[in-house]
């Protein structure tokens, strides 16, 4: 443990240089030894919204130095009031800027649950807590897979945050699991959480990834793709 | 929260000597406030084996094993690849009542066609204290005998006021033939 947890109300663990100086495990500070916190997730890449896009994805950095791959996202809104969020892959074997590249290759097979509450208390929820949502599952079949549903853009506060987890995507022996729990504000001012777990059923290598509405742009918000370590 | 890799207890592939269960006695104890374990395709020797954890107070009254004391509730949703069965219900045969047996997580009915799998990960809370019960969540993700994608939520309490440090990791039949487990302690 460190001699000192703070300086000037910031936890140590969270300063990485004072005066522009950077300090290591180890080293000390007025003669107080510093123990760094290290952190098993890297930040890979950001993909952002900027302005609007028509997708956000990422096409390299998918590959076999992590096992899980975190995928945050934070407040995304999209252009359109009521639309689905969505996510697909291609495998090495069909990559953008190499194969056709368009997403549409990997079979998928998901399962689709939701829990909501409506802001006026005015609608049921679902009585066992979650309600499986049989019109959006997936049963293998290579179309973009909905992680969460009716993404509002009436007023402009509203979007969608949350993480997917994908294992393995470097495997060419296994299918790929992915589990992802994301909350949105939806249309009709409900708050949705959606748990969507399921696999890629495909044994190629997956490399790439994509997400995007099912209408119009993202116009809100940013993608963080994190590696969990594996040394 | 940060993320510490403490130890790699599980990586082998099916070219390798398959393991009866991955007992990791080393590792756990009050140095982190809870401990996640990264668990990424586990394959099974066996077809239709359920994916499975127990632990065990070393140090504690009770050192037959792992068969600490477990009350657990666990869901699961689930979906065929030709479209059917898609359901999420109750998983009765999965939760724990006051039971020392292996306490099944991330998925159930794994299959052991090449490409089948279970992959998620277990969060264990505070098993250090000599105060508390020891709550953990499951969560996973697996390829069913029959063709099913299986996402299963499981969670509870080791019923154990001494402290937990030691857990094992095995399907409830036959080796684990392929696999990679990862511990990690939060803090």
């Amino acid at each position: 443990m460190p001699d000192i947890s703070k300086i000037n109300n910031v936890a140590v663990a969270d300063i990485s240089k004072l005066d522009s100086i950077t300090f290591a495990d180890g080293q000390k500070v007025n003669n107080q030894s510093v123990s760094l916190i290290s952190d098993a997730h890297t930040l890979i890449d950001t993909a952002d919204s900027g302005s609007g896009v028509a997708s956000l994805g990422f096409t390299s950095g998918i590959d076999s130095t992590y096992d899980v791959y975190e995928f945050h996202f934070t407040n995304i809104h999209p252009e359109t009031n009521n639309v689905n969020f969505l996510f697909q892959v291609n495998p090495s074997d069909d990559e953008v800027g190499s194969g056709t590249g368009e997403y549409d290759t990997s079979p998928i097979t998901s399962t689709f649950m939701t829990s909501y509450q409506k802001e006026d208390n005015a609608d049921a929820h679902p009585s066992a807590g979650f309600l499986y949502e049989a019109d959006q599952d997936i049963a293998n079949v290579a179309n973009y897979v909905p992680l969460n549903l009716h993404v509002a853009a009436a007023v402009g506060d509203e979007s969608l945050s949350g993480v997917l987890r994908l294992f393995a995507p470097h495997s060419n022996t296994f299918v790929k699991h992915f589990m992802s729990d994301t909350n949105v504000y939806t249309n009709g001012d409900y708050s949705r959480r959606a748990l969507v777990a399921g696999y890629i059923n495909d044994t190629t290598p997956i490399t790439q990834i994509n997400f995007k509405f099912a209408s119009d742009e993202i116009q809100g918000g940013n993608i963080k793709m994190y590696g969990v370590a594996k040394s | 929260m940060a993320l510490t890799l403490i130890s790699t207890p599980l990586n082998i592939t099916t070219s390798d000597t398959a393991v009866t269960s991955v007992d990791i006695t080393s590792g756990i104890d009050g140095t982190y406030q809870s401990y996640e374990f990264h668990c990424v395709n586990m394959y099974p020797e066996t077809n239709n084996v359920n994916f499975c954890f127990q632990v065990n107070a070393a140090t504690g009254s009770n050192t037959a094993g792992f068969d600490q004391v477990i009350t657990s509730s666990s869901a699961r949703a689930y979906l065929k690849e030709d479209g059917t069965g898609g359901t999420l219900g109750y998983d009765a045969n999965s939760d724990h009542h006051q039971e020392v047996s292996l306490q099944r997580i991330l998925s159930t009915g794994t299959g052991d066609d090449a490409d089948q799998s279970v992959s998620g990960i277990l969060r264990l809370y505070a098993p250090s204290s000599t105060t508390y019960v020891k709550h953990f969540l499951a969560e996973g993700n697996g390829a069913d005998h029959g063709d099913y994608t299986v996402n299963s939520w499981t969670a509870g309490y080791i019923n154990t006021t001494e402290a937990i440090d030691e857990i094992t990791f095995k399907f409830d039949s036959g080796d684990i033939e392929a696999g990679t487990i990862k511990m990690f302690g939060v803090s």
